[in-house]
């Protein structure tokens, strides 16, 4: 047979294997999509969401953009082994298509330089062969970043790396030999028959012809089985990301979401997962506490792999739900609703619960807003009673939703995996919201506010407090003095990374005094310690976490620390001589009398 | 008779030497701040789900304690697990924690014992 050899059989059979499992995987994960999924998929699979799909397979899965904005040198490394090795199949396709003589096998493409061993001599040919050198040097340059991020992670921007399976191991080890093993085996060839480039040439030069002879066909081989055993671990490592991050992505557009429990969709997002470890870096819990074994990638590989039960459910409980993961995830996998998947509590969780709230009657509050402080404000009634003396002072009609008895929103039976008692429980707070007739609903707690806007579907807008007096002061209708305090302010996770309000707080503070810069703020906030999406931290390492926070948050010598969480609050006030204050309290103290 | 509102409670005496205590002792070992807890009520008083019903979480976490679980697992479904009790407790009991894991506990699926 014409172009054949049979150091190409691993090759050939890595790649047929690799395509039949992949596949029969992929087949297996759509059919357990559940019917809102797959409904999804049948109403916009050919619709227009397919060339934003397209563009970002292309920048991330490709180009890595999203690392790169956060760290350049792990972009780039990422960038030069994805888009490299992907410009290397694709140009060595279009050389081989070209060159190659007698019958075409896809192998060909790969093992062009054996196949074909003429001297470069058009200019077509001659700019292909220095092509080809050039992206082979540029996968490699990102090759020996990843061994030096092995070696030592700080250079590259990274506290910690991911501890390894021996599975994903062993692969690594062969996707890092397959670079070094193409480029040794071009270079004897090209000491050969002097078809090699700048690189492989040059390379070649320094091998003797007997030896050149005598390795060709060794490495050649080492060549196919590195891509052989490389191609048929794929699918049972982390290397899985690569296909899977294409389909994630598609989905993802199609507007596919994580259900309450595991679906195909999850099934997807677990293999989605690369395992870099960019979610452990500004973990709080591996930060201030050295936990090291919680994070979701080992929660997501656990999952994965379906095995240790038991540690899939000591991690998935062991995690404060800060958002700080989700936000760092450079495949933007939505981790916080894979945690809850984790969480499930399954048969614990009963139907028709809450009955004793049907007889609770919302107030008629046609033209008022109806305001909710949630459970957390009832513990700091400073807040609630700031807030009150902002609506009079703006002349805003209110009426307090649960100032006597306090509902819960729900989120925290959600977050701990009791999903249809929290089902039950919205369903009970929505009605009664809706039944009042109010024309907004403005909350204190983040935590209420990430609910009412993500989980609720209620008929009037929701805001949080911050985001109120803001639009209260712009709109001219609150007029606040403006002084010499300084501040600092805390990002709440679930009102800053939980549902993105960075900039309204800091308006508000900045029109009543100065606000200090701090070192980790916005998206990089420290969490309080006492989210509530963790219910196995002890009081000795919450205080720790605490602070921590406080740390950060003090260090510019601030006059208060305010917060706009009373969860927060109630944190920080125990933990330190500086003043805190939640920015209602700050706000209604500087509210100017309107005589 | 004219009824004052005044009734006879009926004896409550129960044999702890024959309780069984499984169920209790998981419960200590997964929540340890729970040996923490004096039954001062702060956690009753600051209930949310008590300022709709009459559920009672430290009477809920007393009895369990005696090994008495009747009934317990329907009372434990009012909790809204808001955490307020978590957060009044003087002794630092992770109360959100002991009411999740009394929970599962109760569930007839997850009978170990």
């Amino acid at each position: 047979m014409a172009n054949f050899h049979p150091f190409v059989v691993p090759f050939v059979l890595g790649t047929i294997g690799l395509f039949i499992i992949c596949g029969y995987k992929y087949v297996r994960w759509i059919k357990q999509f559940d019917r809102k999924q797959q409904k999804l998929i049948k109403k916009n699979m050919f619709s227009t969401r397919i060339f934003p799909a397209i563009k970002e397979m292309f920048n991330e899965c490709l180009l890595h953009l999203r690392i790169t904005k956060k760290n350049w040198r792990l972009g780039y490394m990422h960038r030069s082994i994805a888009f490299g090795w992907f410009l290397l199949i694709v140009v060595g396709a279009i050389e081989s298509r070209i060159g190659i003589k007698g019958p075409f096998h896809f192998w060909c493409a790969i093992f062009y330089r054996f196949f074909h061993h003429n001297p470069p001599i058009n200019g077509t040919e001659v700019f292909f062969t220095q092509l080809m050198d050039l992206l082979l040097l540029y996968v490699l340059s990102g090759i020996f970043l990843a061994f030096v991020k092995k070696i030592h992670s700080r250079i590259l921007g990274m506290k910690r790396t991911t501890k390894h399976t021996v599975m994903d191991t062993t692969v690594k080890v062969a996707l890092w030999s397959i670079f070094p093993l193409r480029l040794l085996s071009e270079s004897v060839t090209a000491r050969l028959y002097a078809n090699g480039g700048f690189l492989t040439q040059t390379l070649g030069d320094l091998f003797s012809r007997p030896v050149a002879q005598a390795l060709e066909l060794p490495l050649w081989s080492l060549y196919s089985l590195a891509l052989c055993i490389f191609f048929l671990m794929l699918p049972f490592t982390r290397y899985m990301h690569i296909f899977t991050e294409v389909f994630l992505i598609y989905f993802r557009k199609l507007g596919l979401r994580d259900s309450v429990k595991m679906t195909g969709y999850t099934k997807f997002e677990l293999s989605a997962c690369s395992r870099c470890g960019m979610c452990i870096d500004r973990c709080p819990l591996y930060n201030t506490l050295d936990i090291n074994d919680v994070q979701s990638v080992y929660l997501l590989r656990n999952l994965r792999n379906l095995e240790h039960h038991q540690d899939i459910l000591a991690a998935g409980k062991n995690c404060l739900m800060c958002h700080q993961c989700a936000e760092d995830c450079p495949v933007d996998i939505d981790l916080m609703s894979i945690r809850r998947i984790s969480r499930d509590k399954g048969d614990t969780d009963m139907a028709d619960n809450y009955r004793y709230l049907d007889p609770v009657k919302g107030f008629n509050a046609i033209g008022r807003v109806a305001y909710f402080g949630g459970c957390m404000t009832q513990l700091t009634p400073t807040i609630s009673e700031s807030m009150k003396a902002i609506f009079e002072a703006a002349g805003v009609k209110y009426w307090h939703l649960d100032g006597d008895r306090a509902i819960c929103c729900g989120r925290p039976l959600m977050q701990q995996g009791f999903n249809k008692q929290a089902a039950d429980l919205r369903r009970k707070v929505s009605e009664l919201i809706s039944s009042c007739n109010a024309t907004a609903l403005i909350t204190s707690c983040p935590i209420c506010y990430n609910t009412f806007k993500h989980e609720y579907h209620l008929p009037i807008p929701v805001y949080h407090h911050t985001e109120y007096i803001d639009m209260l002061i712009h709109s001219g209708k609150l007029s606040v003095n403006k002084s010499d305090t300084t501040f600092t302010y805390h990002d709440p996770c679930d009102l800053g990374r939980g549902t993105g309000i960075y900039e309204q707080p800091r308006e508000v503070l900045k029109a009543i005094g100065q606000l200090k810069q701090i070192s980790a703020e916005k998206e990089n906030s420290v969490c309080c310690g006492m989210n509530l999406g963790n219910t196995v931290l002890s009081l000795d390492q919450q205080t720790k976490l605490r602070d921590k926070s406080l740390q950060i948050l003090t260090e510019p010598n601030p006059d208060v620390v305010v917060t706009a969480c009373p969860m927060c609050k109630k944190a920080f006030k125990h933990g330190t001589e500086a003043n805190v204050k939640d920015i209602a309290e700050v706000v209604a103290s500087s509210v100017r009398n309107v005589e | 008779m004219a009824n004052f509102g005044f009734t006879i409670k009926k004896t409550r005496s129960f044999n702890l030497s024959q309780a069984d205590l499984r169920k209790v002792n998981k419960l200590l070992e997964e929540v340890p701040s729970y040996r923490l807890c004096i039954g001062c009520g702060g956690c009753t008083a600051t209930c949310s789900a008590r300022q709709f019903t009459d559920f009672d979480i430290r009477k809920v976490h007393n009895t369990f304690r005696r090994g008495q679980y009747d009934k317990l697992a329907e009372e434990l479904r009012k909790c809204m697990l808001c955490g307020k009790c978590t957060l009044v407790c003087p002794r630092g009991v992770n109360l959100r924690s002991l009411i999740i894991n009394m929970r599962q506990l109760l569930t007839p699926s997850n009978e170990t014992f």
